[in-house]
């Protein structure tokens, strides 16, 4: 292992300190970014019940068969009324017990929307800087727009379940066009066949407008099927998983880091704006303004201005 | 007290299939603003300890039905302290005779809650005895 010299422990401690956002994690995220980068992030999405958990506990076995190391970060919604999680993922992947080279992390949204939570970015960093080979982020349950897994991994699988849309949901805007490679789980299950048979007839068939100029366009996901619970269909999966990776070293891959780089520094920035904006020089007016806006004595936007000028 | 959320692992160690209690104990904690890890029924002591180390844990709860409390416990807080888990506080509830405790105690267990306790109770020892952390 590359940092923290393979200790599991360590490990464990520092992804806590970049969940609590401390000191401690900043001065160690500052030290590991230039040895992270290495790893393949692929993120698994999908709605709740399609069988996320299931399918990573798969993708790690069949990861282990080939020798080659494995960490998880699997988040799950925090209750926006006590702020406590459940977090249930690991319920599906115990069987990896005193094997070092996996390492599975559950995570709480902590009230951010978006299907990760706002410090899954780092701990995929730390992760990849302790040197496994692949990364696998679990999103949350999703629903067709929590896309941000998308910015944060090499690959996107998003997961679909049999019969839970026809071809109207294939071709809204959303998660289904985030993903490198669409997934139908639960391929044993009646409707399998034809789901899958309906998300490739309008998503392969997207046309590549644009291309060679530089603007976005629609990609063309590889669409699977697979039966998580018995490993069927997985190694197919892990084959486009490479695939997808050994393609990926052009634009679009270029693109994805770009997007990546962009998500991590606003997030920061973002952070560092508002905790300035609590500090104790700026926190009175601060709430101050916020007081206008409820009041409807000042409009928003003017009140954005203001803080910013404050904290300038 | 922290104002970060405390992280509780729930683990059921053992053979028998009574998870309702786990289940209703996570929840319960999950209301009272807890983090809750729950890992599910048939946990070996092995898989109890890495979840431990892997999530980083503040408290470990077991919730044996079983009859095998006394192999199974102090085999789990064993392997906690082997990790160098010293500072995770360790519970445990289900079906445990209270003649059994003083030794389930010695054997590293802080806290036995038997059946009657409310989840209240045992968010209140968890908040007042968890270990703090820097």
């Amino acid at each position: 292992m590359a940092a923290l010299g393979g200790d599991r422990r360590a490990l464990a401690r520092l992804l806590t300190a970049v969940e609590n956002r401390t000191p401690v994690a900043e001065a160690a995220l500052r030290e590991l970014y230039p040895k992270a980068g290495r790893a393949h992030l692929v993120g698994i999405t999908g709605p709740p019940g399609s069988g996320k958990s299931t399918l990573v506990a798969a993708i790690i076995g069949r990861l282990r068969e080939a020798g080659r190391s494995v960490a998880v970060l699997a988040v799950d919604p925090s209750s926006p009324i006590t702020g406590g999680a459940l977090l249930g993922d690991r319920v599906r992947m115990q069987a990896y017990a005193g094997d070092r080279d996996v390492f599975i992390r559950s995570m709480a949204a902590r009230g951010h929307a978006g299907g990760l939570s706002s410090a899954t970015g780092a701990a995929a960093a730390v992760l990849d800087a302790a040197g496994f080979d692949l990364i696998l982020i679990e999103t949350v349950g999703t629903g067709q727009s929590e896309v941000e897994v998308a910015a944060m991994a090499d690959t996107t699988v998003v997961l679909e379940a049999p019969e839970m849309g026809d071809e109207v949901q294939a071709i809204k805007a959303g998660l289904l066009e985030v993903a490198d490679i669409v997934v139908v789980n639960k391929g044993d299950r009646p409707g399998a066949q034809r789901t899958a048979a309906q998300l490739r007839a309008m998503l392969v068939a997207a046309p590549k407008v644009g291309r060679g100029d530089g603007r976005p366009r629609p990609k063309a996901p590889e669409v699977l099927l697979t039966t998580a619970a018995t490993g069927e269909g997985v190694p197919q999966l892990l084959a486009a998983l490479e695939r997808h990776r050994a393609a990926g070293q052009g634009s679009d891959a270029a693109a994805t880091r770009l997007a990546r780089a962009e998500a991590q520094v606003w997030a920061i920035a973002a952070e560092r704006l508002r905790s300035r904006l609590h500090d104790p020089t700026h926190r009175s007016a601060t709430a101050s303004t916020l007081r206008a806006v409820a009041d409807h004595d000042l409009d928003p936007y003017a009140a954005a201005d203001r803080l910013l000028a404050d904290v300038e | 007290m922290p104002d970060r959320p405390i992280k509780v692992l729930i683990a059921k160690p053992g053979l028998d299939g009574h998870d309702r209690g786990a289940k209703v104990l996570a929840r319960g904690l999950r209301d009272e603003g807890f983090e809750v890890v729950y890992t599910g029924l048939r946990q070996t002591p092995e898989m109890i300890a890495t979840a431990a180390l892997q999530e980083d844990v503040d408290v470990v709860g077991l919730s044996i039905l079983s009859g095998a409390h006394m192999t199974l416990l102090p085999r789990i807080c064993r392997l906690l302290q082997e990790e160098h888990l010293d500072d995770v506080l360790v519970t445990a509830g289900g079906i445990i005779p209270d003649d059994d405790v003083p030794a389930l105690k010695e054997a590293g267990v802080d806290e036995v809650f038997g059946p009657g306790t409310t989840i209240r109770e045992v968010a209140d020892y968890l908040r007042a005895n968890v270990h703090p952390r820097d």
